[in-house]
């Protein structure tokens, strides 16, 4: 993957719009969390090949990004995003890693199931 | 130990590693076969490499190789990868995850079976995959029953259980140990990164220790 750069990822979101689209939302922060540091309340959650359609996506923010998806009747929000990656499959990864190289976040958008 | 298989049974690539893979060399050695049920392929790992190399997408594909070359190198002949998603095993059917395990027990008639402590392994698919072994051997008459080890460390364990009825030491075979585990690169890079600065690190992996699982009392 590479940093994201707004100029770069935006248009390829764009590719995504106005299509019946797979989703590949998540957010984690590891099932050792709350073992390491019991006063941490561990959290997260994920939804793989969500079938969705948007009329409306922006990338923004300066880095860590984030990403908003308009849909006819709700929203799909990511934020935390740092790299992204056009992979040979045609399939937008955007992914957030934390200072440790750790994924955090992952909103993943393709044409096809993933 | 005679020559009959071990059975061992995780839920994720390198769960083999830290706990049991020096107990499994030994055996190898001996010539006791093992059989690994490995049964995701750990697709929702937070660590994509040191530095960063896999996705979300790829992290599977780098997973299974690592898996079948640190198989490889703790004498595991048969791994079986069973194709169940990373996070979700609490959510499978208990009963028949059980009965898949039992189906395989009742191929390979194994002296021992090694997996989790249900309630005592801190991963929720850890505890599940625990306790559908748990459930599998509950279902077959004892007197059929392999005995059990299982693999703890939430921090309750010694509390609850007492200390590990059976400690190994696997000092003889720690460098092939430490192989296995830095077979699982995309995951333990750092920490083999860690163990070269300071071989101190390296102790905790040269005992291993598991509770036999007690069925009377259950």
């Amino acid at each position: 993957m590479k940093p994201i750069e707004r100029h770069l990822v935006q248009p390829l979101i764009e590719k995504f719009k106005n299509k019946k689209i797979y989703v590949h939302l998540e957010t984690t922060n590891g099932a050792y969390a709350t073992h390491t540091d019991q006063t941490f309340h561990s959290a997260g959650a994920f939804i793989r090949n969500a079938r969705v359609e948007f009329s409306q996506g922006k990338l923004t923010g300066k880095g860590p990004y984030r990403v908003g998806l308009k849909m006819e009747l709700g929203w799909i929000y990511a934020e935390g995003l740092t790299d992204f990656e056009m992979d040979e499959k045609g399939r937008l990864l955007l992914a957030g890693h934390n200072h440790e190289g750790k994924l955090a976040v992952a909103l993943e958008l393709s044409e096809h199931p993933f | 130990m005679n020559q009959k298989p071990v059975l061992v049974i995780f839920p994720h690539p390198d769960d083999e590693s830290f706990g049991v893979a020096g107990s499994l060399i030994q055996w190898s050695n001996q010539g006791i076969p093992i059989t690994y049920l490995c049964l995701t392929l750990g697709e929702m790992g937070r660590n994509m490499g040191s530095p960063i190399f896999a996705t979300r997408e790829t992290l599977p594909d780098y997973r299974k190789k690592e898996l079948q070359e640190a198989s490889r190198l703790a004498g595991i002949k048969d791994l079986r990868m069973m194709g169940y998603h990373d996070k979700t095993i609490e959510f499978e059917d208990k009963d028949a995850l059980a009965d898949v395990f039992i189906h395989v027990i009742h191929e390979l008639n194994p002296q021992l079976v090694i997996t989790f402590y249900p309630g005592y392994s801190v991963h929720p698919d850890h505890d599940a995959c625990g306790a559908a072994v748990v459930r599998a051997l509950e279902k077959l008459p004892s007197q059929d029953r392999p005995l059990l080890h299982c693999v703890g460390f939430s921090h309750n364990i010694v509390d609850d259980l007492g200390k590990p009825d059976v400690v190994r030491d696997v000092t003889d075979v720690i460098d092939q140990k430490l192989a296995v585990l830095a077979a699982h690169m995309s995951q333990t890079a750092p920490i083999i990164q860690e163990m070269k600065q300071n071989p101190s690190l390296q102790e905790r992996f040269k005992t291993e220790e598991f509770w036999t699982y007690s069925f009377d009392e259950k």
